[in-house]
């Protein structure tokens, strides 16, 4: 399968998610530049993280207008899986393809540890691989990452089972404390209606070996559910 | 030509951090009686149109698709008539 990974003047783990799609998960990966108009041939779209255009004037309010952003949007309403991992959450909500914003953390600090996420849903391309209630350890990096939005939004995301992933504590319970930025419910992850488009503030890309990512390889859980569902998808 | 003042506020229904922390600095420097501080962006904007309305128009048009983000942040304009003398 295919990866496409953006990359914004500012973008810095860009790097890191085509390590683990080309050189962990063997899948071919490339990279196309903001001013591209054209995503090309492509399963998958990953936007990373990072400070894209130094995140002048809000977190992901200038990458959004960027000419690849036009094919990313027409590329995810017609069904295309779309990845958006801190930066890229940020830019999928400013890009309306997401629901709400990304805030400033509560503790007007930057967050940078392993936090424990609970996942919510695991019937998605993105979840697929693991286990309802599963708690993985991920970790953050993030002054922006508050998620916020309204009551009404936030119900409707709940209902349709659009939380994705929780900030949680290490037996998997999302309590205040386990919540490192403020974020309403503790969302950590969502999904739009349609179920093709992700956006999540932990940094799976990170922790896909052992030897990186404090030991922890829990971020590979998404690369394989996507390989999983990309692969199963072509042969049927 | 016009100059539009945007203003760009927090929405009062959300919890305003940066505000909070000014707050509790300016009590510990003894001003207590502030008793609310709300941190926001000031954007100025010189706009070539032919009335106070056609500029007024522009810059709301540019708040709702950039300037400001509706789900979190109020904005308000404010139009001036530059003179064209102190203008060149």
């Amino acid at each position: 399968m295919k990866f496409a990974i953006l990359v914004f003047p500012g973008s810095n783990c860009d790097h890191d998610a085509y390590h683990a799609a080309k050189h962990v998960f063997e899948q071919e990966a490339k990279f196309v530049w903001h001013k591209e108009e054209r995503l090309g041939d492509a399963d998958v779209v990953i936007i990373p993280g990072g400070f894209s255009y130094g995140d002048y004037l809000r977190a992901g309010a200038i990458a959004r207008f960027s000419p690849v952003m036009k094919d990313v949007i027409r590329f995810a309403n017609e069904g295309g899986l779309v990845l958006g991992v801190c930066n890229g959450f940020q830019v999928l909500c400013e890009a309306g393809l997401l629901p709400g914003a990304l805030m400033r953390n509560a503790s007007l600090r930057f967050a940078c540890k392993d936090v424990h996420l609970r996942v919510e849903n695991n019937a998605t391309p993105f979840t697929s691989e693991a286990q309802i209630r599963q708690v993985l350890n991920i970790p953050i990096a993030h002054g922006e990452g508050n998620y916020e939005a309204d009551e009404a939004t936030l119900d409707e995301l709940e209902r349709e089972n659009r939380i994705v992933f929780r900030y949680c504590d290490a037996s998997g319970n999302a309590t205040s404390e386990s919540n490192p930025n403020g974020s309403a419910r503790n969302i950590a992850g969502i999904i739009n209606a349609e179920g093709n488009v992700m956006g999540m503030m932990p940094h799976p890309e990170r922790c896909v070996e052992s030897i990186l990512g404090h030991g922890s390889e829990d971020g590979a859980v998404i690369f394989r559910s996507l390989v999983e569902h990309v692969d199963s998808a072509v042969v049927a | 030509m016009y100059k539009a003042n945007v203003t760009i506020t927090l929405r009062a229904s959300i919890l305003d951090p940066q505000g909070k922390a000014m707050q509790h600095a300016l009590h510990d420097l003894g001003h207590d009686s502030v008793t609310q501080v709300r941190a926001g962006k000031h954007i100025e904007m010189l706009i070539d149109a032919d009335s106070s309305a056609e500029a007024e128009t522009v810059a709301t048009n540019a708040c709702e698709q950039l300037l400001a983000n509706s789900v979190m942040e109020d904005f308000s304009i404010e139009v001036l008539e530059l003179e064209s003398a102190s203008a060149a």
